[in-house]
């Protein structure tokens, strides 16, 4: 296993981190939080075109950059860092995945380079009102009549699903229940009979929505029945990238508490003079920097295919849902008053790390699964 | 001065190997071989028993040290410590009297920094050192001494000054242990054992060229000891591996290894034994408790992100990139993790973790672990000193306003013990 970025990475980083500075600043992340898009597609073509963002880990065969899942990983630990508003984690790290991961030769060709232009944004839809993350809690079904395919049920929790271009659905066959009959399907976000109503979410930077199916007509995706493995892959690939774009917003949050500490004075000296600062942000550190080598191996576990990978890809998760949340309750912290303010920019990231730690199943949940998937 | 290649080493090596190595010599009369020949420290400097060789090259002769089984200079222990600071700081006679030895063997070092009223607070050491007639007379207690009981010297950190401030009125002295005025006691830990000793000074006599650099200086080359003491703290205990090889030297070499080692060999239990954890669950059916499922998978997700973020550290430093924090979290990073699996052996022992020895869960190693543990987070830095230093030298913190650094050492607020 690799341990370390090579300088073509570094530089890579450093291009986002620089490209995101500049076009995402947080007054823009706030403006694009208060809309009911949350994004701008208009600024987000740009940004997104400028590197080819969408394209990273897409095959050249399908008009991608050809990249793997660790520069992949870089970008969202970037935008993590920078809070970006944008329909890059629907669209790249889930629909993107699922596509290739279930998808016919003839379906990549056909949806993934729009896609990794920059043209089409597209997203997962996989939880329903019970917000389960497994194959077993899809109640939607998809019935075939004359060759058409209709899709009828609810499915929530969607990321960007109020906004998305293209959707990719699981669905299950009538009588179906666990791992059998599913299928992944995709559907266009303005079809006849899909409603979709964005939901009011507590990180207000990352939107959900609820999308109601009354007989949508859909397109297969792959092969029907099958699509329990290819669905536990992109799941897991997806907790991958939520874990490296976790730790960028837990070293983004120790960085600004760290800043704070040391320029706020109290009984005539910096707090970052007191031992209990500093212990805290020693702990901070330590955190953030496990957390970051859990994100970083589990990116390169996927790149090389290696057995380890969904279990590795659950610890990441897991170690990142705690030291995410946890940095920012020490950032909140350090910052004392002013912190629990919202013209102080601290509880944005907080927020994030809160439904981060909820997104794709709890750190008890991962942890749960990385003994199963280690067989104990 | 033209470095040579890794070609050329090894080939150098080799040759000198294959001509010298003899399993049948006595280990003194072989390390005395490798002390002439440079071989046996190739990284010290080619006028002490070295070749002046970068640690990328030392590695190679080690590699092929290696590869035929030949046995290598004595590098246990502290002797190792006592040789970098006498290289860093030693006059002639210093290295001329204790070099060849150490790489011998011959020779056996303790450290005398600690003492009962400075733990954390090294400089505040209140052992005296007064010249009287011709000779430093030492006054004191020093304890966590490391063989001292078997040490035939040691590196002594003593105040010889007390009108000047805490720092600046150390000095560091070789130590004759075999001397009257040097009383060895061993201390018993918590866990029955006692790995180290209590040692005692009364009117112990140091002749004056045992001084090490001026009065005054004891505090800079105290830190230079400590910084091989960091440095060598994984390799001290990975290197304790005896061959099995069959022949003289190594028998001699297996003796050597089996006392210098005597003091650790509860070291992993202290470390927690994250390895016995599911075997343990299994054997006790606890890895069906979700409760404790939860606590395993915490525990093991710390150890593995420790080891991924040491991995990272090691990365950065092969390509020759510069380090970052990931290196300095190791040893807080430990201390979280031996307690973690202290707890989680609790839990999987259950009423057994009440018991100890024979009658204890995996004949008392469980025990062990419950009452090893507590020292990972005190020994060689408490947990608070490695936080202090993470956010003072890593996160550039500023330090705190010191109360005791400007003034004379002798108005400084103490403890009572042994001041």
């Amino acid at each position: 296993m690799r341990f370390s970025f090579t300088s073509e990475q570094d530089e890579f980083r450093t291009i986002v981190r620089r490209l995101l500075d500049a076009r995402s600043p947080v007054s823009e992340v706030r403006r694009l939080m208060a809309t009911d898009a949350g994004w701008d597609r208009d600024a987000w073509r740009k940004i997104n075109q400028e590197l080819g963002l969408t394209a990273i880990h897409v095959p050249e065969a399908y008009g991608g950059q050809g990249f793997g899942y660790a520069e992949l990983a870089i970008v969202l630990e970037e935008m993590g860092r920078g809070l970006l508003c944008a329909p890059f984690f629907s669209t790249a790290a889930l629909a993107t995945t699922a596509i290739l991961n279930a998808g016919t030769e003839a379906q990549k060709q056909a949806l993934l380079p729009s896609i990794a232009a920059g043209d089409t944004t597209a997203t997962l839809a996989f939880s329903e009102d019970d917000g389960g993350n497994d194959a077993a809690s899809v109640a939607m079904t998809a019935t075939s009549s004359g060759g058409a395919w209709r899709l009828d049920g609810v499915k929530s929790f969607v990321l960007d699903g109020h906004t998305a271009d293209i959707v990719v659905v699981l669905a299950r066959a009538p009588g179906s229940s666990g791992e059998s009959g599913l299928s992944f399907f995709t559907v266009a976000g303005d079809a006849p009979g899909l409603q979709r109503r964005r939901l009011k979410t507590m990180d207000e930077t990352r939107k959900l929505a609820r999308l109601q199916f009354n007989g949508v007509e859909a397109q297969l995706l792959g092969e029907a029945g099958t699509a329990a493995a290819p669905f536990a892959r992109t799941l897991q690939q997806a907790a991958v990238l939520l874990a490296n774009e976790m730790v960028g917003g837990a070293e983004k949050l120790r960085q600004s508490a760290l800043d704070y500490a040391k320029m706020r004075m109290q009984f005539g000296r910096s707090i970052a003079s007191f031992q209990t600062t500093k212990h805290k942000a020693a702990d901070m550190l330590a955190d953030v920097e496990l957390a970051k080598s859990a994100a970083y191996y589990a990116a390169a576990a996927v790149d090389e295919n290696d057995d380890d990978m969904p279990a590795v890809a659950s610890l990441a998760k897991a170690c990142a849902a705690e030291a995410y949340l946890q940095t920012a309750i020490h950032a909140i912290q350090i910052h004392g008053g002013i912190g629990f303010t919202w013209d102080n920019d601290t509880h944005l990231w907080f927020k994030r790390a809160k439904s981060s730690e909820i997104l794709f199943g709890d750190a008890n949940h991962h942890r749960e699964l990385m003994l199963q998937r280690w067989g104990h | 001065m033209d470095m040579p290649s890794e070609s050329t080493v090894r080939a150098e090596v080799r040759a000198w190997l294959e001509a010298n190595w003899d399993p049948a010599l006595g280990l003194v009369e072989w390390r005395n071989k490798l002390a002439d020949s440079g071989w046996g420290a190739p990284h010290w400097p080619k006028e002490w028993y070295g070749r002046d060789l970068p640690q990328a090259l030392a590695s190679v002769v080690d590699e092929e040290f290696a590869r035929i089984g030949a046995v290598g200079v004595a590098k246990a222990g502290i002797r190792t410590l006592a040789a970098a600071t006498i290289l860093a700081h030693g006059t002639s006679l210093h290295k001329e009297k204790f070099l060849r030895r150490i790489l011998t063997g011959e020779d056996t070092w303790c450290q005398l920094f600690s003492e009962p009223g400075s733990g954390s607070d090294m400089a505040a050491a209140v052992t005296r050192a007064d010249f009287k007639g011709n000779k430093w007379v030492i006054n004191g207690q020093k304890v966590w001494t490391t063989s001292a009981h078997r040490a035939d010297w040691g590196l002594l950190l003593a105040r010889a000054n007390w009108d000047v401030p805490k720092h600046k009125g150390l000095a560091y002295f070789i130590l004759d242990m075999k001397q009257p005025g040097v009383q060895v006691h061993p201390l018993r830990q918590m866990n029955g054992h006692a790995s180290f000793n209590q040692v005692f000074f009364t009117d112990a006599m140091v002749e004056p060229e045992f001084l090490m650099a001026e009065v005054g200086d004891g505090w800079t080359v105290a830190t230079t000891t400590l910084m091989h003491e960091r440095r060598g703290a994984d390799s001290l205990r990975s290197w304790a591996t005896a061959s099995k090889r069959e022949g003289r030297i190594y028998d001699e070499e297996r003796a050597e290894i089996a006392t210098t080692m005597e003091p650790y060999k509860w070291y992993p239990q202290r470390a927690g034994r994250v390895d016995l954890v599911l075997e343990r669950a299994k054997a006790t059916g606890k890895i069906n408790d979700p409760v404790i499922r939860q606590e395993i998978a915490r525990l093991l997700i710390m150890a593995k992100t420790a080891e991924w973020t040491a991995r990272r550290a090691r990365a950065a430093q092969e390509q020759g990139r510069p380090q970052g924090p990931e290196g300095s979290l190791g040893k807080l990073v430990s201390s979280h993790v031996a307690r973690a699996a202290a707890r989680v052996h609790t839990y999987i022992a259950g009423a057994d973790a009440l018991l100890s020895g024979e009658d204890g869960a995996l004949d008392g190693v469980i025990a062990e672990i419950l009452v090893s543990v507590p020292a990972t987070s005190i020994a060689g830095g408490t947990d608070e000193i490695q936080r202090n230093i993470i956010a003072e030298r890593v996160l550039r913190m500023p330090k705190e306003p010191s109360v005791d650094t400007d003034k004379p050492f002798r108005d400084v607020p103490r403890n009572t013990v042994s001041s």
